[in-house]
């Protein structure tokens, strides 16, 4: 369910195709996303789920599951 | 000694057509491209007309992600460039970088994305501001995403003159050029303003015509105008060094021969009542080609509409002409594109070049009441035939700026 959620968002601020996103897709290699992409990002995930995600926080999402795990704790 | 500099292709993205052959056969036609607004609600709006781009999908001319990132304007500029590179067969990979020179012009910027972000900033607080909320809103960006793309080293700048945007940045580029500077420049205007904070703005100081007839909403010259009809679009055109395109077998549409820019020194928005300051721009560009005024055989307006604007232009072109004034065709094409403000001079430019290549004088279209202080010959309604070897085209911006560019039909 949260995977759907923050795939969904990648999908839309990347402009992926849906299979392009996988668990284990690295933010930076595979899906081409840039400092300011990633700043998009957190700002929706922000939104989708209603939280604040700190600054200091966004080196952590390597890949997709990082983003997952974050969310689920 | 200056070197010569010429056209080897253009783009087009505009309210009468996409892509040069769609734009120039739209004009040849006198297709109007004045609509009802669709950007946005007009309800609470006093004006309700527009010209805006129709069946543009930014996907056509780039990725999607690429166009996430920019604004309008922005995707206009890059999908007219990339027109214009195609149409130039300029080979990329073989052209010295470092002499390859951008710039576009733009009135206002990425003022769709401003409104945007501005609501977000008010509702949803500052930390939900986009991060792409600045590189998509500053001008300058037009011309930095085209250098990326084509790898354009050379210099890379924005020419922010409202109005006369477009033109005064073809100017630069050709001075570019002519300097030895660049060999190649890919220049223009674009300009994406059909927005609510834009209409509202140029409505609030009676500068839109209210009209809700489309054919009697863009009317330069015409006794009834009352003001402009704001349009969308993007002009961008390749400009080269003579010999650089000849070397490489170009085709050539077209020569600038002249560019004249000056200032009216007198008002924010009020043109100069005697209309010295594009009287003098004209000059300018007719003694840089070195020509008589005589030689002149059309000339493009900016004839926005507006009262003020048509009127002293009309009168300038009379002071800087006499009597020879009457003898030439003197039209308005935003009577058919609407007025694209920092788009405005480029696309009139390729109008200007395309006339000289076609020997075809465009018509100013839905003229109906003549005035009796425009008394110039507008080429009312249907275009002109005739095979023409030097075109003036006028480009003037709010804060007093006059252009003319002059180009000449191209002779080897």
């Amino acid at each position: 369910m949260t995977f759907e959620k923050v795939k969904n968002i990648l999908v839309e601020e990347l402009g992926l195709d849906e299979d392009e996103v996988k668990l284990e897709s690295n933010l930076k290699e595979d899906l081409e996303a840039d400092s300011l992409d990633l700043a998009e990002v957190v700002i929706n995930l922000e939104e989708e789920f209603d939280i604040e995600i700190p600054e200091e926080d966004y080196p952590k999402f390597v890949t997709v599951k990082d983003i997952v795990e974050f969310l689920e704790k | 000694m200056n070197k010569r500099v010429v056209i080897t292709g253009m783009g087009a993205i505009t309210p009468i057509g996409n892509g040069l052959i769609n734009f120039w056969d739209g004009i040849k036609s006198g297709k109007c491209g004045v609509d009802e607004i669709s950007h946005f609600d007009t309800e609470d709006f006093s004006v309700k007309l527009a010209a805006e781009v129709k069946d543009f999908d930014p996907k056509d001319y780039m990725e999607k992600k690429e166009s996430k990132r920019m604004d309008r304007f922005c995707q206009f500029a890059m999908a007219s460039s990339n027109m214009a590179i195609e149409d130039s067969q300029l080979d990329i990979e073989n052209i010295d970088n470092d002499k390859f020179g951008v710039i576009i012009g733009s009135g206002v910027g990425g003022i769709d994305t401003i409104e945007t972000q501005i609501k977000r900033l008010n509702s949803k607080g500052p930390g939900k501001v986009s991060p792409f909320f600045i590189p998509m809103i500053i001008s300058n960006m037009a011309s930095g995403l085209v250098a990326i793309k084509y790898k354009a080293k050379g210099i890379n700048m924005s020419v922010v003159t409202a109005c006369a945007s477009g033109a005064n940045a073809i100017g630069e580029s050709f001075r570019k050029i002519q300097s030895g500077q660049c060999d190649l420049m890919l220049t223009g205007g674009a300009e994406a303003s059909v927005t609510p904070a834009t209409v509202a703005g140029f409505a609030s100081m009676t500068a839109l015509c209210s009209s809700t007839d489309k054919n009697r909403a863009s009317i330069p010259f015409d006794k009834d105008r009352s003001g402009f009809v704001i349009g969308e679009g993007s002009g961008i055109l390749l400009l080269e060094e003579y010999n650089h395109a000849i070397n490489r077998g170009a085709k050539i549409y077209g020569e600038i021969v002249g560019y004249g820019a000056t200032c009216d020194a007198y008002h924010i928005t009020s043109p100069e009542p005697n209309g010295l300051g594009v009287k003098g721009s004209m000059e300018m560009a007719i003694k840089e080609a070195d020509i008589e005024n005589s030689e002149i055989d059309y000339i493009n307006a900016h004839g926005t509409s507006t009262p003020y604007n048509d009127k002293f232009e009309t009168l300038a072109i009379k002071n800087l002409f006499g009597n020879e004034a009457y003898n030439i065709p003197v039209s308005s094409t935003k009577s058919m594109t609407g007025h694209l403000i920092g788009g405005a001079g480029a696309i009139e430019a390729i109008v200007s070049i395309m006339a000289l290549k076609d020997g075809f004088i465009p018509p100013t279209i839905n003229y109906k009441n003549p005035d009796p202080e425009c008394d110039l010959n507008y080429v009312p309604n249907e275009g002109i035939n005739r095979e023409i070897n030097y075109v003036l085209s006028n480009s003037l911006g709010f804060g007093g700026h006059n252009t003319s560019l002059l180009f000449k039909k191209y002779q080897d």
